[in-house]
């Protein structure tokens, strides 16, 4: 506009002026930049430290292994030319002794035991063993025999096998632990056997619960979401507080709730026996199952679903359904050909919400999921507090974290994470 | 949308049906919240309703459970650090979100997308995998098991909210009133508060309550930074659950139900006001 302004009057001299100006634009251009993103910085600082490190350091320790480097590296170094099934020769052995003899630090053994266990079940207690009568080994005999007169485990091909494949400062081996597989004695992955394969397991019953969670979800919320979408704006206000206060009320409390309705002395079978639908002595049992878990989750999630909607169909015109019906649509013609195809954004949206709330639940399915009710946050929570094995719930989160970004990235791309509607 | 009178006997079949069905999900949505109501007063330690409390004996019903929860210096405790917790992260996280608000919806906002994605994360993040995140790093650095711990992770959870809510109510807010504001005069700091700040202020303390309760109702975060010196009410809850279940719990629950109608109270008028005074119409 400015370049417009000045043509008539300045003529020839027009590109140098233009230039400046256009300079200059770019100039107070960036300097606005600048004065925004230093907005921005305090906020940003706080979040990488408070939040993206201690993510990226729990990535990191998935795949973090400096046990046996920092410990046996010679033994470790030694076993590359080692085939199974025989132990490794007495020079494997001579080392091991050595090693053990002096740690770089006196909890290092029992860290490596840990370690080592985590492959090879019986390793903690082996090493423990043999490191307390390291000091009366008869140095002048070999101590190939003498170690594995000590435990027979020395001779144990996957034991040395184990060693073998960690010898190295990072590692997969969680993540093959996190999805049921397994390095064999020659060092080739294999699945687990069906019976031990427990994280698919739950990371399928994960992923279809929450699925049937989601769709649960959506067959309630669909009616509501219509209902308060049709309504007149102050009667519809006034239902929605029906919605809005479970999604106000503590998470816990609301927990509670279930468990009090739904245990086999609670409210709703002392209902169902007062009303003479089942005999006292058969209760139903409604917790502490699958049936609890989908039951009290189902009703935390139901509001993510029911606001989208809301906003969706708030925004489509009766007339569309009037003109379908006026053409001679019936009513479920009107509904199911004009009205749902356009609440598909609203069902899209609030279907990815819920599904990625749902998958990374622990608290409820902790208190009424009971033994089948569980999903892979609580077997993350498992090693993470009584396991202690760190590396494999660290590997199970960022295997679960990576399905969420996949959803959210998803989500993003199909609402805009700004729209997304907070009460 | 009330029925028509002409309306044949197949619309008058749908028309109460589907009211009939959304009166049931309504009693699922809601049911469980007042079944606990008239529970907390029994004076019986069980979590059913006796046969005097539904023939309405008075002497059926007690404050016991509150009384219980009162002279409780567990509870009592635990009620104080959960607002402590929750008022310091709440005002972190507010005044950090906003002044980041305020960036982000500027129009020369460099690498926008990229940045509000990382702001927005620990919304996203399942909270057992923050929960691990953080105590494997605060550990590391000793900030596990103590006040300041987690206030800090309370802060990060509560920030996306407050950034939220804040850039929505700025994205609506009309620019040319700064203008206006500027050519009568008025500098940077009048504008911001005569201005920009009255106008926003609904969005920031409705952005604030998500970030209170957010921390005020957190749970996981907790179970894994606390010792039994900064226990929550959620926290004191959780082990009220899993460990020696009281009745004292469906009197906390209560209380909670109470606070919790206040917030949503306090955030429909919110947005009302903020509605009105913008003249925006419904």
């Amino acid at each position: 506009m400015a370049q417009q302004a000045t043509l008539p009057i300045s003529g020839h001299e027009l590109p140098a002026d233009a230039q400046s100006l256009k300079a200059r634009l770019r100039k107070s251009e960036r300097t606005n930049k600048w004065r925004a993103f230093l907005f921005v910085v305090p906020l940003l600082l706080f979040i990488l430290i408070t939040f993206i490190i201690p993510i990226g350091s729990m990535l990191y320790r998935s795949i973090d292994n400096p046990q046996v480097v920092e410990t046996i590296p010679r033994t470790a170094a030694m076993l590359a030319d080692w085939t199974p099934p025989d132990p490794p020769s007495e020079d494997v052995f001579k080392t091991l002794v050595a090693e053990l003899r002096s740690p770089p630090d006196p909890a290092a053994i029992g860290k490596l035991a840990v370690r080592i266990n985590y492959e090879v079940s019986g390793a903690s207690s082996l090493f423990r063993k043999t490191e307390r009568r390291l000091k009366r080994l008869d140095d002048a005999a070999p101590y190939r025999e003498q170690l594995i007169k000590i435990d027979k485990d020395w001779a144990d091909p996957e034991l040395w096998a184990a060693i073998k494949s960690l010898d190295s400062p990072l590692t997969g081996s969680y993540f093959l632990a996190a999805t049921d597989m397994t390095r064999n004695v020659n060092g080739e992955i294999e699945m687990q056997p069906g019976s031990r394969q427990i994280y698919l397991t739950l990371f399928w019953r994960t992923f279809w619960l929450s699925g049937f969670i989601t769709l649960m979800t959506l067959l309630l919320g669909f009616p509501i979401a219509h209902l308060l979408a049709i309504l007149p704006l102050r009667t519809g206000n006034l239902l929605m507080i029906l919605v809005l206060l479970p999604f106000w009320t503590s998470l816990l409390v609301r927990t509670t709730s279930w468990i009090v309705l739904l245990q086999t002395n609670g409210v709703l079978n002392d209902l169902l026996v007062w009303l003479g639908i089942i005999s006292n002595d058969n209760r139903i049992r409604m917790i502490y199952n699958k049936a609890g878990t989908v039951i009290a989750m189902t009703h935390i999630l139901l509001p993510f679903m029911i606001l989208p909607l809301y906003s969706v169909m708030r925004t489509i015109k009766p007339t569309y359904m009037r003109a379908a019906r006026s053409l001679g649509a019936t009513q479920w013609t009107a509904f199911w050909r004009v009205y749902v195809p356009q609440t598909l954004p609203g069902v899209g949206a609030g279907a990815i919400l819920v599904f990625i709330l749902a998958i990374g639940y622990y608290i409820t399915p902790a208190l009424v999921g009971g033994q089948d009710g569980q999903l892979i946050s609580n077997m993350i929570a498992y090693h993470m507090q009584t396991s202690l094995n760190w590396g494999l719930a660290a590997a199970l989160g960022s295997l679960l974290l990576g399905a969420v970004l996949v959803l959210y990235f998803v989500y993003n791309r199909l609402v805009g994470i700004e729209n997304m509607k907070l009460g | 949308m009330a029925l028509p009178s002409h309306a044949e006997p197949i619309d008058k079949v749908y028309y109460y049906g589907f009211r009939f069905v959304c009166t049931l999900i309504f009693i699922f949505l809601i049911a469980p919240i007042f079944v606990i109501i008239p529970l907390s007063f029994n004076a019986e330690p069980y979590f059913t309703f006796s046969t005097g409390m539904l023939h309405f004996d008075p002497a059926a019903y007690s404050t016991r459970w509150y009384q219980d929860f009162w002279n409780n210096k567990e509870w009592i405790h635990s009620l104080q650090n959960s607002f402590i917790i929750a008022i310091a992260s709440t005002i972190l996280a507010t005044t950090l979100g906003t002044i980041a608000a305020l960036g982000l919806s500027r129009p020369h906002m460099p690498f926008r997308g990229l940045i509000m994605g990382l702001l927005i994360s620990p919304m996203i993040v399942p909270l057992i995998i923050s929960a691990a995140a953080m105590f494997f790093f605060y550990s590391s650095i000793g900030l596990s098991q103590t006040y300041a711990g987690i206030i800090l992770a309370h802060t990060a959870l509560g920030i996306p909210f407050v950034v939220i809510t804040v850039t929505a109510t700025l994205s609506s807010f009309d620019q040319s009133l700064v203008r206006a504001a500027q050519n009568m005069g008025a500098d940077m700091r009048t504008t911001f508060f005569k201005v920009i700040l009255p106008l926003i202020t609904p969005g920031v303390i409705s952005g604030a309550l998500f970030a209170f309760i957010t921390s005020f109702d957190e749970v996981v975060v907790v179970l894994f930074l606390s010792s039994f010196e900064q226990r929550t009410v959620p926290r004191q809850m959780w082990s009220g659950i899993r460990e020696e279940i009281s009745p004292t719990i469906l009197a906390v629950a209560t209380i909670l139900i109470a606070i919790s109608v206040v917030l949503l109270v306090v955030v429909e008028l919110l947005r009302r006001r903020s509605v009105r005074i913008r003249g925006i119409r419904e």
